[in-house]
């Protein structure tokens, strides 16, 4: 069995076995908790809308804050967006995904997907300089922070080594191109990447309590 | 319980209301081991560990935005002031005791076992440093209610015997004799009648039957007595049928504020307990934003069932009555800047009611920079301003409103918190403001259209 066949075959299974299994551990290991029922008065009916509305409403920063926080969250979409994009408009990726789902989409041609991995590259190691050098950041960090960095940019650096072909293997490059990618699935349950979830349920939790109140949150 | 703690004179003289600066801070309750203090910490910790509270847990992602949000990093700089970071001992608990992650958190000492030097340490971070405004909140990307969790991080930290010294005494106070701020019974009933003969004006006391049963804050009764006259003078002209109780009469809980739930259980159910034996089908909450937060909305949570009765905010109260137009207003020919407390307007919804109250008094309202519901604290709350050791950063953090208010150029500042009030004051004897704040309650009371009596 060569790297490539161990990549595409068992690293795979295991990969996203731990992966699926991971996220559900996760999820439900909070949701089991208890919660007590909030017994006031509410202010008015539907907090359930102002759920909904605090998942937009931390999109963007308010107002005020723009200028303390806005040039963090455009390294953040560009970071998200860029991930979004090479992840499925790439054409090797698309046939990959296919092969689970069964159809084709439209995809971005090659040069369009290797400037967008090389910007998001940088925003990476933007967010990385920002988190070292920044006092507060510096700080709150722990090792999920910068393991977290670590396994979402090495799948960008191996895939854009692939894409030129920087590798002395081209399949061997390939292969350490897929574990990086399958690395990365492993950690994903363990640590904040789970704010791909945690985002949608705590900017609803948030913005359903203060919506019944009729506060702002 | 150490003695020390509780043995200091009410300093009455000051702007601000508290205990005299202690000499020597005991900022350490009860006779535990280390190690007690730890298990205690932690068994409190872990009752607050409900789903919201480890949604809000796993959901942060180091970004630190949340300190731009934070009146007190603002004011120091200090990155330990990062509001998610106060939490650190509380989130590490969570993650090591109770978390999804927690057999591998433990079992391979992932997140080490919570150290009373931490704790220590943190009770100037969770105490000193926040008043649970929830500004934050508003810049986190994930909205994390991090002000819910220090509130719930100060469970522990009580239990844990950690709590600063002069905080733990107003609280230990109000436990035993029913104010923070020595407001007894008998003293507030001396003064509620002073204030009726001084200002002329029928003042109900513990009458068997009222519909509307109004209770004072400890800082009004002691600091600002008018604000009694106020809304006797408000409520007689209304013809509400009202009366004030020596049995349940103080709107501050802080058993809320230093972390006890029994003791802010205990304080509720007084007032609940007294409301419901009259027959209230009001109580009105004077102006504090704490007595708002702690009756409005845990109040319910704390009897365990919903109120049987309603509970506004004086200025809701204000302004659902100016709204019907049982209660008319001259106007006043002034621009004024409004200091929205937190915990009425942000994190109590009543971010309107004033403005209508103003509305109707005719003032030019000059909203600041960041005002409203996005309002920036003025940095006593929470119990801070009971705390000397924080008074530095209390009135940096002052120092940036008052620059902020000032940006508004209004004639007159008004706000409707006691606590925000007396921080104003304090703050501006300290810092030399030109300005006064003002209550929204007593410029309403002085200026009632008689006529409007019903």
């Amino acid at each position: 069995m060569t790297l490539l066949d161990f990549a595409r075959g068992p690293a795979m299974q295991i990969a996203i076995f731990i992966f699926v299994l991971g996220i559900v551990w996760r999820l439900v290991g909070v949701w089991a908790l208890r919660q007590k029922k909030d017994l006031s008065e509410p202010r008015q009916k539907g907090a359930w809308i102002g759920g909904i509305k605090g998942l937009f409403a931390h999109a963007w920063p308010y107002k005020p804050f723009v200028p303390y926080v806005g040039a963090q969250y455009i390294v953040g979409y560009v970071i998200h967006l860029g991930l979004f994009i090479v992840l499925f408009f790439g054409t090797p990726h698309m046939l990959f995904f296919a092969d689970i789902v069964g159809f084709t989409w439209w995809t971005l041609p090659g040069g369009v997907i290797t400037f967008v991995a090389l910007i998001t590259t940088v925003a990476l190691f933007i967010a990385l300089t920002k988190r070292l050098v920044n006092p507060v950041q510096r700080l709150i960090s722990n090792f999920d922070d910068y393991a977290t960095w670590f396994v979402t940019t090495l799948p960008f650096v191996t895939g854009l080594a692939t894409t030129a072909n920087l590798w002395p293997h081209y399949e061997t490059g390939l292969a350490i191109h897929l574990l990086s990618v399958w690395l990365l699935l492993i950690y994903f349950p363990f640590g904040k990447l789970m704010h791909s979830f945690w985002f949608v349920v705590s900017r609803y939790t948030t913005g359903s309590r203060f919506a019944r109140r009729g506060g702002m949150a | 319980m150490s003695k020390t703690t509780t043995e200091m004179a009410l300093d009455l003289e000051a702007k601000r209301l508290s205990v005299v600066e202690p000499g020597t801070r005991v900022d350490l309750q009860g006779d535990m081991t280390d190690n007690q203090r730890v298990e205690k910490a932690m068994t409190n910790f872990a009752k607050d560990f409900g789903r919201v509270t480890a949604t809000y847990m796993e959901a942060c992602i180091h970004c630190g935005a949340c300190a731009h949000a934070c009146p007190f990093y603002e004011a120091s700089g200090n990155p330990r002031h990062t509001p998610i970071w106060k939490l650190e001992p509380f989130k590490q608990a969570y993650k090591r005791e109770a978390g999804p992650l927690a057999f591998f958190y433990k079992t391979f000492n992932l997140k080490k076992n919570v150290t009373l030097d931490e704790l220590k340490e943190w009770q100037e971070l969770l105490y000193d440093t926040c008043t649970m405004c929830g500004r934050c909140t508003l810049i986190c990307p994930m909205s994390i209610d991090i002000a819910t969790l220090v509130g719930m991080a100060r469970h522990g930290m009580f239990h844990a015997g950690l709590v600063p010294h002069e905080l733990y005494t107003v609280t230990e106070k109000a436990q035993r004799e029913g104010s923070p701020l020595g407001a007894t019974p008998q003293v507030f009933e001396d003064r509620v009648e002073w204030m009726g003969d001084e200002h002329e004006v029928d003042m109900h006391m513990n009458e068997d039957e009222a519909e509307v049963l109004v209770l004072m804050s400890s800082i009004e009764i002691q600091k600002y007595p008018e604000s009694m006259a106020a809304t006797a003078k408000i409520l007689n002209q209304m013809g509400k049928s009202w009366t004030f109780r020596t049995d349940g009469y103080e709107a501050t809980n802080f058993g809320l504020l230093s972390g006890n739930t029994g003791w802010q259980k205990e304080m509720s159910m007084k007032v609940i307990a007294t409301a419901e034996k009259i027959g209230a089908k009001l109580v009105i909450l004077p102006e504090c934003g704490h007595a708002y937060q702690a009756l409005r909305w845990q109040g319910a949570n704390m009897y365990g069932k919903p109120l049987p009765f309603k509970v506004q905010h004086i200025s809701e109260f204000l302004a659902d009555a100016v709204d019907s137009g049982s209660l008319k207003l001259k106007t006043v020919n002034k621009t004024v800047a409004f200091h929205d407390p937190c915990q009425v307007s942000r994190r109590g919804g009543a971010t309107s009611a004033p403005r209508k109250v103003l509305e109707a008094l005719g003032v030019k309202l000059i909203e600041s920079k960041s005002g409203g519901s996005m309002n920036t604290c003025c940095g006593g709350g929470g119990g801070v301003i009971t705390i000397h050791r924080a008074d530095t950063l209390r009135y940096k953090v002052m120092g940036a409103k008052f620059r902020q208010l000032g940006e508004t150029g209004a004639e007159m500042m008004v706000t409707s918190c006691s606590n925000c009030r007396q921080n104003f004051d304090d703050s501006g004897e300290k810092l030399n403001w030109d300005k006064q704040m003002n209550s929204l309650l007593e410029l309403v009371a002085d200026n009632l259209v008689e006529e409007a009596k019903k």
